[in-house]
């Protein structure tokens, strides 16, 4: 969900919006504070199911900052309009959520308000959120009350007038936000239903998997068909999906529970950090996700296996190799090693034929890893990849590129690929040299695979 | 062949076009910092300075470096005239095996090539991708920050300072 | 199945029983005594007992240079300088004057195998009192040439100076025999009170060189024509090699050789990279049959405890009088552990006339010669071993295979030298690693919180498969005429090997205390820095503070109370000090500070350390924020030498401690490179890590190379009890486990 488009939907709504808005709309009371309870008042058992739920939803990617607590945002959600950064949601009374009742935290998450009754970004998936139950809001609830307490008071966002009234929020919300529509669909399973639960609701996979209109919401009408999230592309996860070999439940449920799947490569950029935190839940809710999600992406069609996906890059020919040499050359030198050494993945590289990276319409995933790389975790096994940033130039990685392109796929060619590089580049080294700690996801929540 | 710039110098190579810049080092020009520590670019001992820029030499084939510039540890100093770098890492006696040094000390130059006062985070962000094994660590730190210390002083007297290229 | 058990005194009396009756003792291995002391020497001291002549150790050419020669290793420890600092001083010779000779069977003594934290103990001690001894001889010359008597005479800067100012230098006294002569049981040592170079921080004499790029390691030989050759390792143990078509290989650029011995396969090219690419493709047209089944890795504790074992009771002491009211039982475990050094092995022969001589960083060169000598089935004599330093190896790496590699290679070119590098998957997989281990402890606490009894037992392997003939090296083993692995060996108390540090040196009224000694070897293993005191320190200590816990004592003071050995409770103090320990302190929230103590094979250094640990409660990870270090190791030599070696073993054993384990399928090892044996990086060292040293003058050089792996281990345990209030007996004490163990 922290996605550039969000905002500028917030302007287009402040103008449709005008002198319709109520006070009444607008409007919301502050909840009274509470004294912040003991952490021995919450049943230990639902604070168990608070923290698999907690990790269901990804909640300290976002609110837990590089090198800082687990749980005090100070998270830079970068946007074309501005910066928004997360809250402290530890219970700290002062600069946290301490003297949050449980009602304004199940508020918050069903309409996006906070305690004093301000209206809050977007970029808090409160359009997800508002389908979580009560229980689970309960359960949430206890855990985030049961963190260590920090005192990190929220940084200021950095947006322009008009978009830092938060009134203009409330016009948003008048048009985008539908208060708990998730009904259970008697017609399917059980496990379908959990499934499709968890997707819409605390998990938000849609959020970045599901593009968004001109006014930054959601489009209904295209779920699942590919977002983007911090400069990275978020594959379409439905029929449209570029993966070379079609998902079905068996390889979506490996891929969430173990970070990468042999005919898929490994899971990195802020996915990194989502099948981070599926380790960490009841395997039953991982195969609900990948049942609810399977039926999503369609039935697999037959062809697209993989022993054919692989025959089709098996020896290169030397056609490729002779419309582009010096890709070529890079490939053989610096990826082969890793990528034909014959050892699967996580710790071999993938059959670059098999890659969505390598197959997907948008080039920009490709140059994020060539230029970054994977890094290791910190004291865990882990795949480690080196990345090119400091040895190839725009004009080397393009020619690799294209090679790739060329060679293990049957797609077309990448349009703008120089300028592509050339902001993943920005984009990804820049974070590299900011950033204070270097230890990455997937295993440890605290760090983010953000090379 | 290929003309290759080491530490100021044009070479004529003669290997093929994939082989890794490391082994361009070590065997074509008898080159010893740079070491073979895995190949893989997950240890660092093989690092060396191509445009400013810190790289893993084994992942780094000749074919990325036409017209570039690489510099490696010998191309700094020597134990005569020594770098700040070099000086900085025998004050602070900073090795055991020292296998893993030469390429530590080439990442931290180029840090602080172009940073001159990197904080401490910065400093431990930065050598990540180096493994050391004999857990000579803090005293690599240590000199990394005097090291940045001496070429502060150093570009007060032209005469001592050492860089790279 | 670990944790600890409160059993009442009932129950423990007659569980002691049914333990005693269920071993099979060795009465040979049986100790009954405490620490053994070290009986008075009649021999020369040190290394001088097996190479007593003088000019073996120290030779004085006419030129006034001296030559100091040790058959000890320099493996990164640095005690070349102090070697150097200790002739310095006791010829009376300036510092700089001096070169140091190491292992080289073509030029120095037969000082075995560099292991052990032995080398400053023999070798140091060896070449002080052959400079002292030699010092006298040229003293006494200088007496006859000056016609005065000797006590008049002084030594300085390499001469020997008369009361009216007449000097004689060394190389003019030395006459052809002067040093020729065998070692007196007793030197006429300095006073350390006069030490000038002893004791100081003289930088290392190797560090400038590598610093710049300078030949430092056997990786860095160039010998005119060498050749490199790569070896394709087979994918298992004991795989056979049943097909290979080494034609095309043959054919590919600059391959000059490939080379097949039975299950051994080796190719040589002109340049490195050739022969990289040409072992890539030698190694896909190879089809082996893996035969061995590992066992399984997540059950390594039953694994172990089960296999056969021969059982001995190593110490016993009873006491009636003590009775116990609580007791406690707990069980700590160790994986398989990897040496990892960041230099894959790497070693250089040349066959030349008959003679074959080879350059290689083992640990022992005449062994390792004796090794390669009898795998090419060629005479001693025709062999010379030269150590040359490599990358940091930690005991017993892949070095000496390397160097049998090499030398099996070179046979096959005879003229022309051959440099063979492992490469990092080779190192990974084939090194022998440190053993697993399993320790089961239970003891017991009077009324008054004092341990009344002590029961220890360990499972081990032996921690020694140096090559002790062929059958150690894998290209013996791998050649068509194979030789056997020997049978494995119990390292002999009382330094030890599965049960070094096994007693504790704490003083209780009842202990009991068993090695498990387990020859099986389901993977290969050998020598690791420590040994067993690695995991025998990390349980003792550990379980010391959980009795701590139990009588409500605090850990320093809890020691304090069971340690007689004053320089122990020296260090103790020492670090309790430097550290800011006091007793009931609570730590500010998510830290915890942990406390432990060795004496290394309870006779060569003390340690102890204390731990500050941060611990991130959601994700499990543990910090080490800071550690504060005590050592005494009798008589320092260079003070800076010895902090950077226990600040050295303080990290490298976090990093075991913390996050590394060997892994394995039924049937190869899996954990081949940095992704799947990950170790300690930048981001997890901690903020500060202070070392204090209790200089001991005049007292015997103590091995300090491995004081601190046992200590750092389980003080870093302590430290994650006490900041989790969960106790951690597994090792390692990974994220994951921490995490578990916080939710549990």
């Amino acid at each position: 969900m922290r996605t550039s488009g969000i905002i500028g939907g917030l302007i287009a709504a402040l103008v449709i919006g005008g002198a319709a808005f109520a006070f009444a709309i607008v409007w919301r009371p502050a909840l009274a504070t509470i004294d912040p309870a003991a952490r021995q008042s919450f049943d230990p058992e639902m604070v168990k199911r608070g923290r698999e739920l907690a990790a269901l939803g990804n909640c300290n990617d976002c609110h837990t900052l590089r090198g800082a607590k687990d749980f005090a945002g100070g998270l830079p959600v970068p946007t074309p309009f501005g910066t928004i950064f997360s809250t402290n949601i530890t219970p700290d009374p002062e600069t946290g959520i301490g003297r949050w009742s449980e009602e304004a935290f199940r508020r918050a998450m069903r309409t996006g308000v906070d305690r004093e009754g301000h209206h809050l970004y977007p970029t808090f998936p409160y359009d997800h959120f508002t389908n979580v139950t009560d229980d689970d809001d309960r359960a949430l609830y206890a855990f985030l009350m049961t963190r260590e307490p920090v005192v990190a008071p929220a940084r200021a966002n950095e947006l322009p007038f008009p978009l830092n009234q938060r009134v203009v929020v409330a016009g948003w919300k008048l048009l985008f936000l539908r208060p708990e529509t998730y009904q259970p669909d008697s017609t399917k399973s059980v496990e379908w239903n959990r499934g499709a639960y968890l997707v819409e609701g605390l998990a938000h996979c849609g959020a970045c998997h599901t593009p968004r209109n001109a006014l930054g919401a959601e489009r209904a009408s295209a779920s699942f068909a590919g977002g983007e999230s911090d400069y990275w592309s978020a594959y379409a996860i439905n029929a449209q999906s570029p993966a070379p070999v079609p998902w079905d439940a068996e390889a979506l449920y490996f891929y969430l529970r173990n970070g990468w799947h042999p005919d898929h490569g490994t899971a990195r950029g802020p996915m990194a950090q989502v099948v981070s935190n599926l380790s960490s839940v009841p395997a039953s809710d991982v195969h609900a996700i990948a049942t609810y999600m399977a039926g999503v992406f369609g039935p697999p069609a037959p062809e697209r296996n993989r022993e054919a996906v692989v025959a089709r890059a098996k020896p290169d020919e030397g056609k490729t190799s002779q419309a582009h040499p010096e890709g070529a050359a890079i490939y053989a030198a610096a990826c082969a090693s890793c990528h034909e050494s014959g050892r699967q993945p996580p710790y071999g590289g993938v059959n670059l034929a098999l890659s969505t990276a390598v197959n997907a319409p948008d080039p920009r995933n490709l140059a994020n890893i060539v230029l970054a790389g994977v890094r290791p975790v910190e004291g865990e096994r882990s795949p480690i990849m080196p990345g090119f940033a400091a040895s190839m130039n725009d004009t080397q990685v393009a020619a690799l590129l294209n090679y790739l392109r060329s060679r293990f796929t049957s797609q077309p060619p990448w349009h703008d690929l120089e300028k592509t590089i050339e902001e993943a580049r920005r984009t990804q080294t820049a974070f590299l040299q900011t950033s204070a700690g270097a230890r990455s996801a997937p295993a440890d929540p605290a760090q983010r695979d953000k090379p | 062949m290929m003309t290759l710039k080491v530490n100021g110098q044009d070479h004529q190579i003669d290997a093929d076009p994939d082989t890794p810049l490391l082994y361009v080092l070590r065997d074509d020009l008898k080159l010893n910092a740079a070491k073979f520590g895995c190949g893989l670019g997950q240890c660092g001992a093989c690092t060396v300075i191509v445009d400013g820029k810190a790289v893993f030499s084994c992942v780094t084939p000749l074919v990325l470096l036409e017209g570039k510039q690489v510099t490696t540890l010998e191309g700094l100093g020597s134990v005569a005239a020594p770098a700040p770098i070099q000086r900085a890492f025998m004050e602070e006696q900073a090795a055991q095996c020292g296998y893993c040094i030469a390429g530590m000390m080439m990442r931290a130059q180029a840090l602080l090539q172009r940073n001159s006062k990197p904080t401490d985070d910065e400093v431990r962000a930065e050598l990540a991708p180096h493994l050391c094994r004999c857990g000579t660590h803090m005293r690599i730190l240590r000199a990394v920050h005097r090291a940045a210390r001496l070429m502060d002083t150093a570009e007060l007297t032209p005469e001592r300072k050492g860089s790279a290229q | 199945m670990n944790s600890p058990v409160m059993l009442d005194r009932r129950s423990v009396l007659v569980g002691a029983g049914a333990l005693i009756v269920s071993f099979s003792l060795t009465p040979g291995f049986a100790q009954h005594q405490d620490v053994p002391s070290p009986t008075p020497p009649a021999s020369p001291p040190g290394s001088l007992k097996i190479s007593p002549y003088l000019d073996s150790w120290i030779r004085i050419d006419a030129d006034d240079s001296v030559t100091v020669f040790t058959g000890k290793a320099e493996l990164g420890q640095g005690f070349k300088t102090a070697f150097q600092q200790i002739a310095a001083e006791e010829l009376d010779v300036p510092f700089a004057s001096l070169a140091v000779v190491t292992a080289d069977t073509g030029r120095t003594a037969n000082e075995g195998y560099t292991a052990g934290s032995h080398s400053m103990q023999d070798s140091g001690t060896a070449i002080q009192n052959a400079a002292a001894q030699a010092r006298a001889l040229l003293v006494g010359e200088a007496a006859k040439r000056f016609d005065l008597p000797a006590e008049s005479l002084r030594t300085e800067n390499g001469a020997v100076i008369a009361p009216d100012g007449r000097r004689l230098g060394y190389g003019e006294l030395v006459v052809s025999d002067l040093l020729h002569v065998q070692a007196q049981p007793k030197s006429q040592l300095k006073d350390p009170a006069t030490f000038k170079v002893m004791g100081q921080s003289i930088p290392r004499v190797d560090i400038p060189g590598k610093v710049t790029g300078g030949e430092a390691y056997v990786q860095d030989m160039r010998l005119p024509g060498m050749v490199h050759a790569r070896v394709v390792r087979p994918p298992s143990y004991g795989a056979q090699l049943i097909d290979c078509d080494t034609s095309a290989v043959e054919k590919m650029p600059g391959v000059v050789k490939v080379v097949r011995d039975g299950n051994f396969l080796a190719v040589v090219a002109a340049k490195e990279f050739q022969s990289i690419k040409a072992m890539n493709a030698l190694s896909a047209a190879a089809k082996w049959q893996e035969n061995v089944r590992l066992p399984k890795q997540d059950d390594l504790a039953s694994v172990v405890t089960s296999l056969p074992s021969q059982d001995s009771v190593i110490f016993q002491r009873s006491d009636p009088s003590a009775v116990a009211q609580k007791t406690l039982e707990a069980t700590y475990t160790r994986p398989y552990q990897s040496h990892g050094s960041i230099g894959p092995s790497c070693a250089v022969a040349h066959l030349a006339d008959g003679k074959m001589t080879v350059w290689t960083h083992t640990q022992g060169v005449y062994p390792d010669r004796q090794a390669i000598a009898q795998m090419l089935r060629m005479p001693q004599d025709a062999m010379r071993l030269i150590h040359t330093e490599g990358s940091g190896c930690y005991g017993h790496n892949g070095a000496d295979d390397a160097a049998a590699d090499a030398a099996l290679i070179a046979r096959a070119m005879p003229g022309t030298p051959v440099r063979v590098q492992w490469m990092r998957e080779q190192e990974h997989a084939w090194e022998p690693y440190g053993p697993a281990m399993v320790t089961k402890l239970k003891a017991s606490l009077e009324a008054g919180g004092k341990i009344a009894d002590w029961n220890f037992e360990v499972w081990s392997n032996t921690h020694s498969m140096r090559p002790g003939g062929a059958g150690c090296l894998l290209a013996a083993q791998h050649m068509a005429q194979a030789f056997a692995v020997p049978p494995a060996k119990p390292l002999p108390l009382p330094e030890g090997g599965g049960d070094r540090n096994a007693i504790p040196l704490y003083t209780f009224p009842n202990a009991h205390i068993v090695h498990h000694f387990i020859p099986d070897m389901p993977l290969r293993i050998s020598a690791m820095r420590s040994l067993g005191a690695y995991h025998n320190v990390f349980s003792i200590e550990s379980f010391m503070d959980e009795l701590a816990g139990l009588a409500g004592a605090d850990p320093v003071e809890f020691r304090l109370k069971h340690l007689d050995d004053q320089r122990g409770r020296d260090v103790i103090a020492k670090a309790a000090e430097g550290f800011g320990w006091r007793a009931g302190e609570r730590p500010p929230p998510g830290r915890g500070f942990g406390f432990a103590f060795a004496r290394y094979k309870n006779l060569a250094a003390y340690c102890a350390v204390a731990s500050e640990v941060e611990i991130n409660r959601e994700t499990g990870r543990a910090r080490l924020v800071r550690a504060v270090a005590a050592v005494d190791s009798g008589q320092v030599v260079n003070p800076d030498g010895l902090t950077n070696q226990v600040e050295g073993a303080i990290v490298q054993s976090m990093s075991w401690t913390l996050y590394e384990s060997v892994s394995f399928d039924d049937k190869r090892i899996t954990s081949i490179d940095w992704q799947t044996y990950p170790i300690l990086r930048f981001d997890a060292v901690p903020d500060r890590i202070d070392v204090h040293i209790i200089n001991r003058p005049g007292q015997p050089f103590l091995g300090s190379g491995e004081t601190g792996q046992g200590p750092a281990a389980a003080s870093l345990a302590n430290a994650i009890a006490h900041a989790t209030g969960k106790r951690l007996r597994d090792l390692p004490l990974t994220r994951k486990r921490i995490k578990d163990a916080i939710d549990a």
